[in-house]
């Protein structure tokens, strides 16, 4: 954990800019070896300061230039469509004819099914790491858990194609039409690709991230809360409710909400198994698209310029969500671990 | 509870009771479940990803480039070679000004303006590669009017820089204020000083953030689709459209040649060892550093 490097040491900086005239406080006391390198240190410094702070300059520009590239080219599309653009279900390059409203919808859908799979399944393994586990296997869980962040999107994606679709289209489906089609949730034709494939696979995507932060959060609570509980007579169960999860809320939020972001601007396995047809369905069976994947798909091939600024249109809009959505992710993990820093990179 | 002889009046702590037990007890078999259910999919992609992959690799796979549709056989070596040039030029731009940020938040930034790049490059982290692709296309490809190497390589090291800023700037935090006065102490100049013996002492740190920088990285296939795009031959001039391994895995994957199919396994399996290698790698030197902090 980085604990320590978040507490700023409050110490005086020491600037050596005066070298020639600080006087060692050593026995000699010879300044020799100090009025030597005064004038060249001097200069060093500012050109040093200077270079770094050209690199800090340059972490700006690039969310600036971000911002000002998406901005201006989503110009075109703005001014044919005005904010109807986010309400319009018709997308036909064809005629000129963009509405975001599908995409927004499938981006939506795929990330809260998402979450309601995830959650759950991170909090218990955040738990049972944390409070259950013998200490032997504490360091080889995490390790597993986090070995599944470093899979890249695209592998998840072959293996979504190729294992995780036919289970779900020969299996899964069918069992889930004949038992909840009533609810109109799971109704059609099993065909494996779709939104809940989509689902699925993100979530095992963001469950590594929840639960990582889940973890950091739950070990930051005091132990003498864990204690307290205990010596009041609470089984181990009632402890992690009411010591720990209680404590711990506002983290675990804030990590659920970065799992969020991270599934909003997910791109290539959803674009893989979702089925890339912009339509909106009530089933989760039923083929959907999403903003990543309609960039990911349409981008390079996108022609005229309504079409390219549309597409751009639709990263400004996803840009601004995830934006928002990890600004309150970090306020909330925050606030519970009061400024250590995070550690997943989502 | 002491023994003070007044026991008798003491009642007993009662019994807890049959229905506390059994939800503490049915708690602790649902989390080991969700562990479990975790798990399975980790494993089962593992192992269907040796299976399919180490069947599908060969020295072809390693040594030539792709043949045309229908025709067996081919390899993804300039997709291979494509991307470790694509990270070379991501890295060569995005480790200086990473590193250089970090040292500047860390070393001179303890002030507002500090706080705001630091900021920045939170915000940075959590823009989504798609988005990242699209500016770098905008300043990049339209710039140089064609698909090239170098815009791969801006994309990927823009997303590369806020997760090298924030480790550095923690690992050299992390260096004992102390060993900083002792080399002003002696009149050793401030630049010297922070980067001969600050930058020095947090090496392992930094080079750790790098590292997960770059895994992070290595896998990203969606800044890839509209920068470097592609290339079915072997390409090592920045300006011109490169193959890279990840966006061959997705060409390959979504096609509907069996032969195809084979060769993303393989790529897949190659990826994943470079990345979880490189991680691994990592994480050890983590382990056994005196930096705990990652």
């Amino acid at each position: 954990m980085a604990k320590l490097a978040r507490r700023r040491p409050d110490m005086p900086s020491l600037r050596p800019v005066e070298a020639g005239k600080m006087v060692a406080p050593t026995a000699g006391g010879d300044p020799k070896p100090q009025s030597r390198e005064s004038g060249r240190g001097e200069w060093g410094d500012s050109i040093f300061q200077f270079a770094m702070l050209l690199c800090g300059l340059a972490v700006l520009a690039t969310l600036a230039l971000i911002v000002y590239e998406l901005v201006l080219r989503s110009g075109p599309s703005w001014h044919a469509f005005g904010f109807k653009f986010f309400l319009g279900r018709d997308w036909d390059p064809v005629s000129v004819a963009f509405g975001a409203l599908p995409f927004i919808y499938g981006t939506l859908v795929s990330s809260f099914l998402a979450l309601i799979i995830a959650v759950p399944l991170s909090i218990g393994v955040a738990v049972f790491t944390t409070e259950m586990c013998p200490k032997v296997l504490r360091g080889p869980l995490s390790f597993f858990v986090e070995l599944l962040a470093a899979i890249p999107s695209v592998v998840y994606g072959l293996w979504a194609i190729f294992v995780l679709v036919p289970i779900l289209s020969n299996y899964v489906e069918p069992f889930l039409g004949n038992t909840l089609g009533w609810t109109g949730l799971f109704t059609g034709a099993p065909y494996g690709i779709g939104m809940l494939a989509a689902g699925i696979i993100l979530a095992i995507m963001i469950i590594p991230i929840i639960s990582s932060i889940t973890r950091e959060v739950l070990m930051v609570v005091p132990r003498h809360q864990r204690e307290a509980a205990l010596a009041l007579g609470a089984t181990r169960w009632e402890m992690i409710r009411v010591a720990v999860l209680r404590n711990a809320r506002a983290g675990i939020m804030g990590g659920i909400i970065l799992g969020l972001g991270r599934a909003l601007g997910e791109t290539m396995a959803v674009t893989m198994v979702i089925g890339n047809r912009p339509e909106i369905a009530k089933s989760l069976f039923a083929p959907g698209y999403t903003m990543a994947s309609v960039l990911a798909n349409e981008f390079s091939e996108a022609t005229g310029d309504v079409y390219l600024s549309a597409l751009i249109e639709i990263g400004l809009a996803l840009f601004l969500v995830t934006i928002v959505v990890n600004a309150l992710a970090r306020l909330l993990v925050w606030t519970v671990t009061r400024g250590q820093p995070s550690r997943a990179n989502a | 509870m002491p023994d003070t002889g007044k026991s008798a009046t003491i009642t007993t702590v009662p019994p807890i009771s049959l229905r506390r037990r059994v939800t503490d007890h049915a708690m602790t078999a649902v989390a080991v479940l969700t562990v479990i259910v975790v798990l399975v999919p980790l494993f089962a992609i593992f192992a269907y990803l040796l299976y399919r992959g180490m069947g599908s690799i060969n020295w072809a796979f390693l040594t030539q480039t792709p043949k045309p549709v229908g025709e067996p056989g081919g390899g993804m070596a300039n997709a291979i070679v494509g991307s470790a040039f694509i990270l070379a030029l991501a890295s060569l731009i995005g480790v200086p000004i990473g590193v250089g940020a970090g040292i500047y938040v860390a070393e001179f930034g303890r002030n507002r303006f500090g706080d705001t790049i630091r900021f920045t490059a939170d915000v940075l982290n959590g823009v989504p590669s798609i988005v990242i692709g699209i500016v770098a296309y905008a300043i990049v490809v339209l710039y140089q009017r064609h698909f090239s190497a170098l815009a791969g390589g801006v994309a990927l090291a823009i997303m590369m820089i806020p997760t090298i800023t924030r480790t550095t700037e923690d690992m050299l935090l992390l260096v004992p204020q102390s060993l900083r006065e002792a080399a002003y102490g002696l009149g050793i100049p401030r630049w010297r000083t922070t980067l001969s013996i600050v930058l020095r002492a947090a090496t392992s740190g930094v080079i750790t953030g790098i590292m997960l920088a770059f895994a992070r990285v290595a896998g990203e296939t969606a800044p890839l689709l509209f920068t470097a795009f592609g290339n079915q031959f072997w390409n090592l001039k920045a300006n011109q459209p490169t193959a890279a391994l990840p966006l061959q895995i997705f060409n390959y994957a979504i096609s509907p040649y069996d032969e195809w199919h084979r060769q993303a396994w393989a790529g897949a399996l190659v990826l994943i060892v470079l990345i979880v290698s490189a991680v691994a790698a990592v994480r050890f030197a983590v382990r056994r550093g005196t930096f705990g902090a990652a």
